[in-house]
């Protein structure tokens, strides 16, 4: 009978463990209903085209001053974003493109190639880092490599002028000068971003192709000569 | 009942022993055979069994067979896969390249530099600064030879990238593909004590392409025997490298097929190295350079029309 009993209740053990009544389970539910109007002072939804865009800038003028003074190195790396590579890689490529693509004896380097060379470069290099064991991930990786084309891309501006005045041995040289500095600056702002990622017997492994990259990117810059 | 069984389970037992025991047997054997391997092979390779060298590899045999054996169980579509090939700090590079710029008769540069470990960092890295570096020397040369020259405008030659990039990377990754196939499809026929994995002998080329980086660098200067005396000396410190190591791999074979391989081996060096020089560092003649232009601009208006 009691056999019969509990089989009807097959739960009736767990009833006997529950919590006991003189529990009160508290707390309270409350829907925010301000802080929806707290966000709407952050929201971007309604805010005007141009505030958004020149906040955008304002975060990739920021980081070009960070190349511009490598020393502060976290702040590159917190939050990183495409925007300033691109610009640079398009702005170089263009200005590497000599104007006249016309012509039959163009035989320096299409803004194509500028462009796979820039983005195939940096993303090889950024995969050679990781699989050395590196810390960084990926695309913070590709946004220094990126930001830090840009001396070079200044230079590429400097030579344009340069070449304006005339391409004698006084012009060669001052290019030469610019763009060796440049291309120093560039290896010296990137190393010291990646440089620390790397554990200290592999660190002359990952520069090395960061030096290659660079050292590529500024003979481009050298050789280029405009057709008239 | 029960007596119909016995005799069954008495049975399997002793065949779960015997499985032990075989098993046991199987053990010993892989581990004897493991144990004389590396000796039979620094053997075969010409290394003098004298106590340094042997205090200076066991180390790092028994590291490497460790680290390999950690490796092995992730599958060819994971990072982790690549991440065992790039396993090297920097003195194992450097010391990597210099055996290979310096090669020592006597010193197999797989078992005494690569020890079970090969990289791909070196052989990339190192064709890809050859590709650059063939690529930059050449257009300088092509603009000293013109220097003096009036009516001589600069261009840049940006297709020399392309091109060498495409010859250097076939040679480096296509002639060690074959070689290996036709390593494993003799070690089917003959018995060889020593035979290579697909990424050794991809590691032995990418290395061996070190020396003529220098000799690139080198053939910037217009001088034609200066061009020559070292490509020799490349070709003989580049060739010596793969020979040695390739020797012990074939020295079984008949004598037919060992000069086949080493010939063809040493040709295919031959071949990259005098077609670069050929081909990027024209000779400098004074009528040529006006011809040769004057045919690609034929040519070019005949492929349009």
């Amino acid at each position: 009978m009691a056999a019969a009993d509990d089989a009807s209740r097959p739960f009736a053990g767990l009833s006997d463990v529950s919590i006991s009544g003189d529990i009160s389970v508290e707390g309270d539910i409350s829907v925010p209903v301000g802080s929806s109007r707290r966000d709407d002072e952050y929201s971007t939804l309604d805010e005007p085209v141009k505030e958004t865009i020149l906040r955008d800038l304002r975060a990739v003028g920021n980081k070009f001053i960070h190349v511009l003074y490598p020393k502060r190195s976290s702040a590159l790396l917190r939050d990183w974003d495409l925007w300033g590579p691109l610009l640079l890689c398009v702005t170089l490529a263009l200005l590497l493109q000599g104007g006249a693509a016309d012509s039959d004896d163009q035989g320096g380097p299409q803004f194509a190639e500028v462009f796979v060379i820039i983005w195939f470069g940096s993303i090889i290099i950024t995969l050679n880092s990781k699989l050395l064991g590196g810390t960084i991930s990926f695309f913070q990786s590709l946004c220094v490599l990126g930001y830090c084309i840009m001396p070079l891309t200044v230079a590429m501006a400097v030579c344009r002028i340069v070449l304006i005045g005339g391409s004698g041995t006084v012009s060669f040289a001052v290019r030469l000068v610019v763009v060796t500095a440049s291309f120093g600056w560039s290896t010296f702002a990137s190393t010291a971003f990646l440089g620390d990622s790397q554990p200290a017997n592999r660190k002359a492994l990952v520069v090395y192709p960061v030096f290659l990259f660079y050292f590529v990117i500024g003979w481009m810059i050298l050789t280029f000569s405009p057709s008239q | 009942m029960a007596t119909a069984k016995d005799p069954f389970q008495f049975q399997e037992f002793e065949e779960a022993g015997n499985l032990l025991e075989a098993n046991r047997d199987a053990t010993t054997i892989s581990i004897e055979d493991d144990d004389v391997e590396p000796e039979r092979q620094k053997r075969a390779a010409g290394l003098n069994p004298s106590g340094d060298d042997d205090e200076d590899t066991l180390p790092y045999d028994d590291k490497s067979e460790l680290l390999s054996g950690q490796q092995k169980n992730a599958p060819f579509w994971t990072f982790e896969y690549y991440q065992k090939f790039f396993d090297v700090e920097t003195r194992h590079v450097k010391e990597r390249i210099l055996g290979s710029v310096l090669p020592w008769p006597g010193k197999n540069f797989v078992q005494v530099h690569l020890r079970r470990n090969p990289d791909l960092y070196g052989p990339f890295w190192i064709c890809t600064t050859l590709v650059f570096a063939i690529a930059i020397s050449g257009n300088i040369s092509n603009f000293l030879m013109h220097l003096g020259k009036p009516n001589y405008k600069y261009t840049p030659e940006f297709q020399k990238v392309t091109i060498a990039a495409t010859a250097i990377f076939t040679y480096a990754w296509l002639v060690p593909l074959a070689l290996w196939g036709f390593l494993l499809w003799r070690n089917n026929k003959i018995m060889n004590l020593v035979s290579y994995s697909f990424m050794e002998i991809i590691c032995v080329y990418g290395y061996s392409l070190s020396i003529y980086i220098p000799a690139v660098v080198l053939w910037i200067l217009p001088f034609e025997w200066l061009r020559w005396c070292t490509i020799v000396v490349a070709l003989c410190l580049s060739g010596s490298v793969l020979v040695m190591t390739l020797w012990p791999a074939v020295k079984e074979d008949h004598p037919k097929v060992i000069v086949a391989v080493l010939s063809a081996v040493v040709l295919f060096n031959v071949l990259l190295a005098v077609g670069c020089k050929a081909y990027f560092f024209s000779r400098p003649e004074p009528a040529l350079p006006i011809d040769i232009t004057t045919a690609a601009v034929v040519i070019k208006t005949s492929s349009l029309t």
